[in-house]
């Protein structure tokens, strides 16, 4: 999709020779810290911006050179894109004619995101939430292949971020590709299966989320057990592995699951105390991933105020 | 909340189709029509373009005994007439540059662009929507203020006026055609600058501030400059009489239709190579 794409605004680099392919059929996290990057890119995507080098297309075109565009993708862009002044039925019914989409598409959409009693309304008396959700809408008028959202879940109530799930699980399950951006490693990792993770503009991870949730938790696991020394003879056997002491009777495990200990345990009839496979946190570990890589960190304000 | 822990099934979109420029144009009309702040500045041009032109041929009317000879060969019936474009052309003008900056301002533009990603279909669509609206919405009010402004004119034969006379006809309808294509001009202005209070500067300094600065210059590079600028150059749409300081009608309208395409031409140019 994306190949050595890079975006300058003036001296300010946005987006920095970056690459990465999306798949159909899965949610894919688009996840990095402020001002990483990644709003720019689904500009640049959208071709809303000329990217200063580099290239992207959608399904092996231009965005531009689609001829029914709202088919091809659906997007949410983070600052809001609607008139003010018009109501949020208008809206959807000035974008469907485009493609000579009809009313009857624009009051299911209304409905399906519940936006039915305030669509008359104007809709710069929206709170963020029903903004979020006529954003959503007017991605979905066209029945997009593609359906691409910055921060979705940006400014939504819990059950609207429930809603928002499901909705991106159901996309993907219908074979669409859904590329979706946040800076909540936590709530990604519920969403996506699939990762990209950039800082100041550069590709970090491109992974599954099962592989990035294995190797931020590093494969710990905690065993407590009076029989020390029997256990570790038992347990180094193995490649790869490693054995710590944490205290009297504790050990930390790398390389081997909880089921291996476990049964490596039973088969030389070892008691065990405790077997606790340990998860590093999400947060913790996308944190350690992008700390070089963030644009404004608490530590260099601090830094910068001691020195004046 | 069974409905919303759900997976909920997007209905699907029975036949799909492309982009074409008479939907755009579709679309635009439907942006048009729903907002309020264009349709308040359709009103405000209408008003004004009916009721100047009634007021003064009240006042003329009135005061018709008590003016001096000199005062009463000024008055023009169709100047009478035709007083109210002047005015409106503001209404109309300001109405042109919300068509674009208005969607600016508000980020509607990142919609429209990803709808219509070649861009251009939009500005002609903006442009051509515009232009049918403004002329549609404008001759009624220039008719009604002939007739009316005649109506009340009526004792008096000097100001007597037959819409059939050689050029009235076209005079007032040319003030019609006149206010579409300040539409066009602001239009443009304002696809070129992007932001509305800068749009209505440049255009206000076009239209209102140039024309009297030229009174500055000596007379003779005056009258040798001024004919050529957009507001003089337009004028000549609604004109009867066309003397050695100003162009023909021909050479007018020709030359403000090429101001107005102009404008809507660097608008395009820009259009498509600016980031949003
Ligand atoms: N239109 C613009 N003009 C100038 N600089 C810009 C523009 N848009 C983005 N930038 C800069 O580019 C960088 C990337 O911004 P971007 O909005 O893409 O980040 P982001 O990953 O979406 O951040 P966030 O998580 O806060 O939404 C930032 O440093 C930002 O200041
Ligand atoms: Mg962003």
């Amino acid at each position: 999709m994306a190949e050595g794409l890079t975006k300058y605004y003036g001296e300010q680099r946005a987006v920095d020779d970056l690459s990465f392919t999306v798949q159909p059929g899965l949610v894919t996290g688009f996840l990095g810290p402020n001002g990483s990057g990644k709003s720019t890119t689904m500009r640049l995507i959208l071709e809303l911006d000329a990217p200063t080098a580099g290239d992207v297309t959608l399904n092996g075109k231009h965005y531009r050179d689609h001829t029914a565009p709202l088919h091809e993708v659906g997007a949410l862009l983070e600052a809001r894109s609607v008139h003010t002044g018009r109501s949020a039925y208008n809206h959807l019914l000035a974008l469907a004619h485009t493609h000579g989409i009809g009313r009857r598409r624009v009051d299911e959409l209304i409905d399906l995101v519940g936006l039915h009693d305030v669509a008359r309304k104007r809709a710069g008396k929206f709170s963020l939430g029903m903004g979020q959700r006529l954003g959503i809408a007017a991605a979905l008028l066209g029945d997009p292949s593609t359906i691409m959202l910055d921060e979705p879940v940006n400014g939504l109530d819990p059950e609207g971020i429930l809603w928002v799930r499901h909705l991106l699980r159901g996309l993907a399950a219908e074979g669409r590709t859904v590329f979706v951006s946040s800076h909540l490693m936590s709530e990604m990792s519920l969403t996506a299966d699939h990762l990209i993770v950039i800082g100041r503009g550069r590709k970090i991870a491109d992974m599954s989320t099962e592989e990035f949730i294995r190797q931020a938790s590093g494969g710990l696991v905690l065993v407590r057990t009076p029989q020390a020394a029997e256990l570790r003879k038992a347990l180094l056997s193995g490649p790869d592995v490693t054995v710590t002491a944490a205290g009297p009777g504790l050990f930390e495990v790398r390389g081997l699951t909880a089921v291996q200990i476990g049964e490596a345990a039973a088969a030389n009839q070892l008691v065990l105390h405790e077997l606790t496979p340990q998860q590093a946190s999400l947060e913790e570990a996308f944190m350690t991933l992008t700390r070089d890589d963030v644009e404004f960190k608490a530590a260099d304000l601090e830094s910068e105020e001691a020195v004046l | 909340m069974s409905a919303v822990s759900q997976a909920q099934q997007i209905p699907r979109l029975s036949h799909t189709g492309r982009v074409t420029q008479l939907r755009v144009a579709r679309s635009e009309w439907t942006k048009l029509r729903s907002l309020r702040s264009t349709l308040w500045s359709m009103f405000a041009g209408v008003l004004l373009t009916i009721l100047l032109p009634v007021l003064f041929a009240a006042l003329t009317s009135s005061h018709w005994g008590s003016m001096s000879p000199h005062e009463r060969a000024d008055r023009h019936p169709l100047d009478i007439a035709l007083a109210g474009v002047n005015v409106s052309q503001l209404a109309i003008a300001v109405l042109g540059v919300l068509v674009i900056t208005g969607e600016y301002s508000t980020g509607m533009i990142r919609a429209s662009f990803t709808a219509v990603p070649k861009r251009l279909p939009v500005l002609w669509a903006k442009t051509a929507v515009f232009a049918v609206v403004a002329f549609l919405l404008m001759l009624p009010p220039v008719l009604i203020a002939f007739f009316a402004s005649q109506a009340i004119l009526s004792r008096h034969h000097i100001l007597q006026i037959s819409f059939s006379h050689s050029g009235v006809a076209r005079s007032v309808i040319g003030g019609a055609v006149y206010l579409m294509l300040v539409g066009i001009f602001a239009l443009g202005i304002g696809a070129i600058v992007r932001n509305t209070a800068g749009a209505i500067a440049t255009f206000a300094g076009i239209f209102f501030v140039i024309p009297p600065l030229m009174n500055i210059l000596p007379s003779n590079w005056n009258h040798a400059v001024s004919k050529y600028l957009p507001s003089e150059a337009g004028r000549q749409l609604f004109s009867l009489t066309h003397d050695a300081n100003s162009l023909s009608l021909g050479a007018g309208a020709r030359l403000f239709v090429g101001y107005c395409a102009l404008t809507i031409a660097v608008a395009a140019f820009l259009l498509v190579r600016r980031d949003t």
